[in-house]
């Protein structure tokens, strides 16, 4: 949070009268007192004004711990609060916690086991209830309560003797050390235990159409179909709001999102943000504030390394030696993404900027395959102890943009000797069995490797996660390789920060050499907003561009 | 009548048994289902997805769940939201208003405009504005509705700017005034397809109604052409449309998908849409229920009104 971890001291009026109010030290020593974001330092004396995000799919789940899709995160992050928030440069602040726990301050335990929080004793639901200790068992109690319908429970399972110490401190036990948590509950808020607990099925909970949180916004009303709004918590015990309504408005129609962006009815577009064929118009349009925001989310040439095709390196390296990128990002995703060597985020405190790059080089392509033994056949396709350089690529049909990438590729997979045929899938089957049990040769497809900002991808790399050999998670590229294994399971334990970096440089570093998909960019939002609304901050490390709503105030 | 409609009634339930056995199966035929949409999720693990599955039911066999589902509607339980957990009717008449208003209005403009080309045509067969009409309607059929929307959207709002570029109201306005200045353009495009389909129906009827014997009776007495036009000649013609108006009254509920979409319209079509592609497959089931109800309903009504309105028919 830029809150607590800006350090400059330009005081609003609005925080002056506060801390006159509160009196003296007692004041001074509340974090969220103790600094100002440079942005918001001209916003209003009290929430004035409306900021209007317009979506391209509908926020409908408002029980923050139920399952629900990216879209819902907006509102979620404005009605309720997590323990901790993630800031834009990756760091974990304190949110309702006081402190983030680490195994310095005693917060975690050395062995990684026992975790303590101490929370803030000036937290009142919307409803003016006090939030408590409680609160927080109740929340991570539901999410692993077998009749609830919740959203993610990794992690969650694994703590045990949740004991509320006091109303401010609560402290449990964890299964086996796993440093990831922490991140994870930077996504999980907390919801009313003194609401909650009355409901006979919390799947169906009044609660969930008409939600009461801790955050800086409050329920306000919704006209389903069309939008919801949400009302400045004006008692909130961090800074801000400081508007007065904030709106999430739902066009699902991506160009008439746009046009409705440049007509001026949406202050700010949200996800999934403007189509890259719109950001160079979008880009000159007046009192307009366009910018290419980094997203988490990863593209690659995805390959499935149990395919004879795939199975060395050397063709691995040859296809990658053959992708011309910069044709692929300037000439069909108008300059939009940016290219990237590996799957962690570029916002990533773990992101390793040493890799080799990628160079295009088609003579080389072919050396190396030369020199690997797979020559042409009589049909110009190169092959090597009978197995020939063909296979199908498969992406979710109906995505032009990427249809036209598949085009490309044929083309200069072609001129080295690899035959790739397309067949595409709607995107039901595609993400089916069909990617689950590893059942295509390869796909390109762009996905997020981090479950909130932490770097664990053991989900995905690690050879026990490969669902077509009974594994339980999406290493559905069959990648497997002890070094990286090993690595994981020590990084998943690690609670050091610095430890951790050398850790996941060298997960990256193995990755990048043995190329299990073929880094292709990593994604950028086309985020607008109009020129008047300030403190917007984009976030790689969360889901939504609406993660800071209390910062946002327009310009007087 | 009692006979007559007790005949249809159970003709109905036949129908809707149907409608929804067909309906249940294409849609858990579809690939995917569910829960397929957090496969890319990478918080969520198989396990989270196998757990989800059980919670909803959908490991179950298809026709334990299809009997289940009947069951309960029978009883008027329509089931619960995958997405959001409210109940079905719920969901349902939150978007039933702003349908209602949409389709109200474009199908009021479509019979008054749509009629009037229509006996017009008829009675100036041949003429220029004959000939534009069919031409008109032809353009009308032929063009995707959503074509119109975004030709209609960019003319109007972005290059006059005398219409808002869809939405139902302005946020934070919401008067009538407010509501009438939003509902122009999407109506006006809504109804373009219908006057077309309207004009055509009419201007055929008229046609036939005008070669009938009681015209050239009336001609031979002496009756203004006029008289013969209002009283013999759009009375009869307007016999065939009342049945047209009953298979289109379903419609005056469940939306249009493809406006409601570019206008941003947040009515019945729209969550028809957005249930499809989220796979709620509650939501959907009872969308198609509802539908399948107005529709007996609008045929039902059709048949009493025209045995009402027309002494030769009788219903038994």
């Amino acid at each position: 949070m830029t809150k607590r971890s800006a350090t400059t001291s330009n005081y609003s009026r609005r925080d002056a009268l506060r801390m006159v109010g509160i009196g003296g030290i007692a004041g001074l020593i509340a974090p969220n007192l103790l600094g100002k974001p440079v942005l918001a330092r001209t916003s209003p004396a009290k929430p004035t004004g409306r900021v209007i995000v317009g979506l391209g799919q509908e926020p409908t789940v408002f029980n923050p711990l139920m399952v629900h899709i990216e879209v819902d995160d907006g509102v979620h992050f404005s009605v309720f609060d997590a323990l901790f928030r993630v800031d834009p440069q990756g760091v974990i602040q304190p949110n309702l916690a006081v402190e983030v726990p680490n195994q310095k301050n005693g917060g975690i335990s050395e062995d990684g086991l026992k975790w303590r929080i101490r929370l803030r004793d000036d937290v009142r639901w919307h409803d003016g209830k006090p939030f408590s200790a409680e609160d927080v068992k109740f929340t991570l109690e539901l999410i692993t309560n077998p009749n609830f319908r919740s959203w993610r429970t990794a992690g969650h399972a694994l703590v045990r003797d949740i004991t509320v110490v006091s109303p401010t401190e609560i402290s449990w036990r964890m299964e086996e050390a796993f440093a990831p948590y922490l991140s994870f509950l930077t996504e999980t808020f907390i919801v009313p235990k003194h609401i909650l607990e009355k409901e006979a099925n919390p799947n169906n909970a009044a609660f969930n159409q008409a939600p009461v949180g801790t955050g800086a916004f409050k329920w306000g009303q919704r006209v389903a179909g069309d939008h919801l709004e949400l009302v400045a918590n004006t008692d909130y015990f961090g800074e801000g709001p400081h508007i007065e309504k904030l709106v999430f408005k739902y066009i699902p129609d991506l160009t008439v999102l746009y046009t409705q962006f440049k007509s001026g009815d949406v202050d700010l577009v949200g996800q999934p943000y403007i189509t890259p064929d719109h950001y160079g118009e979008a880009k000159a349009l007046p009192n307009r504030v366009v910018t290419l925001v980094p997203r988490p989310s990863f593209e690659s040439f995805y390959l499935n390394l149990e395919r004879p095709q795939f199975k060395e390196l050397a063709v691995r390296e040859a296809l990658y030696a053959a992708i011309d990128k910069e044709s692929i990002i300037q000439g069909l995703y108008y300059g939009v993404p940016t290219p990237t060597e590996t799957f962690m985020p570029r916002q990533s405190l773990y992101f390793n900027p040493n890799l080799p790059l990628h160079e295009f080089n088609l003579n080389r392509a072919r050396q190396i395959l030369d020199k690997a033994g797979w020559l042409p056949g009589k049909d110009g396709v190169r092959a090597k102890d009978g197995v020939r350089l063909s296979f199908t690529n498969s992406t979710t049909s109906g995505d032009p943009l990427r249809e036209q990438v598949q085009q490309f590729l044929q083309q200069t997979f072609e001129q080295l000797g690899a035959e790739m045929k397309i067949s595409n899938l709607p995107a039901a089957v595609m993400w089916g069995d069909f990617w689950v049990q590893s059942q295509f040769d390869s796909v390109i497809v762009g996905s997020t490797y981090l479950i909130g900002a932490d770097p664990d991808v053991t989900n995905r790399l690690h050879s026990r996660s490969i669902p077509a050999k009974g594994g339980r998670g999406s290493n559905n590229a069959q990648y497997s390789n002890p070094e990286v294994d090993a690595l994981l399971e020590k990084g998943a334990r690690s609670f050091d920060p610095e430890v951790r970096r050398s850790i996941y440089h060298r997960v990256q570093e193995l990755v990048r050499r043995d190329l299990p998909f073929l880094p292709l960019y990593q994604s950028n939002a086309v985020q607008g907003n109009k020129k008047g609304i300030s403190g917007v901050l984009p976030n790689g490390n969360t889901r939504t561009e609406s993660w800071n709503a209390l910062a946002w105030y327009w310009a007087s | 009548m009692p006979g007559f409609l007790l005949n249809r009634l159970s003709q109905s339930i036949v129908l809707l048994v149907i409608v929804s056995i067909i309906g249940f199966t294409v849609l858990n035929l579809m690939p995917g289902g569910p829960l397929a949409q957090f496969g890319l999720d990478p918080g969520m693990t198989q396990k989270d997805l196998e757990r989800l599955s059980e919670q909803l039911g959908l490991n179950r066999p298809l026709w334990i769940q299809y009997l289940d589902w009947a069951w309960r509607l029978v009883q008027g339980d329509w089931g619960h939201s995958y997405r959001d957990g409210s109940s079905v009717l719920a969901v349902i008449s939150r978007h039933l208003l702003a349908t209602l208003l949409l389709m109200g209005t474009s199908t009021a403009l479509a019979i008054a405009i749509g009629s009037w080309i229509g006996i017009r045509g008829a009675t100036h067969r041949y003429s220029l504005f004959d000939y534009c009409a069919t031409v008109g309607a032809m353009v009308a059929l032929s063009v995707p509705t959503f074509w119109f929307g975004l030709i209609g959207i960019y003319i109007f709002t972005l290059k006059l700017g005398w219409v808002p570029a869809g939405n139902m109201y302005a946020i934070g306005d919401g008067s009538v005034l407010d509501y009438l200045h939003h509902l122009i353009l999407p109506s006006l495009v809504l109804s373009l397809v219908h006057v077309a389909i309207w004009s055509r129906y009419m201007r055929t009827a008229t046609l036939d109604a005008l070669t009938q014997d009681f015209v050239k009776t009336a001609r031979a007495k002496g009756v203004s052409e006029r008289r013969i036009l209002l009283k013999h000649v759009v009375g009869n013609a307007l016999l065939p449309m009342i049945t047209l108006a009953g298979v289109q009254l379903p419609s005056l509920l469940t939306g249009a998908l493809v406006t409601e979409t570019v206008f941003t319209w947040p009515g019945m079509g729209r969550l028809f849409l957005d249930s499809l592609g989220y796979s709620d497959y509650p939501v959907v089931m009872g969308l198609l229920i509802f539908s399948a109800i107005l529709v007996v309903l609008g045929n039902l009504i059709a048949d009493i009104v025209v045995a009402v309105v027309d002494p030769r028919i009788r219903l038994s």
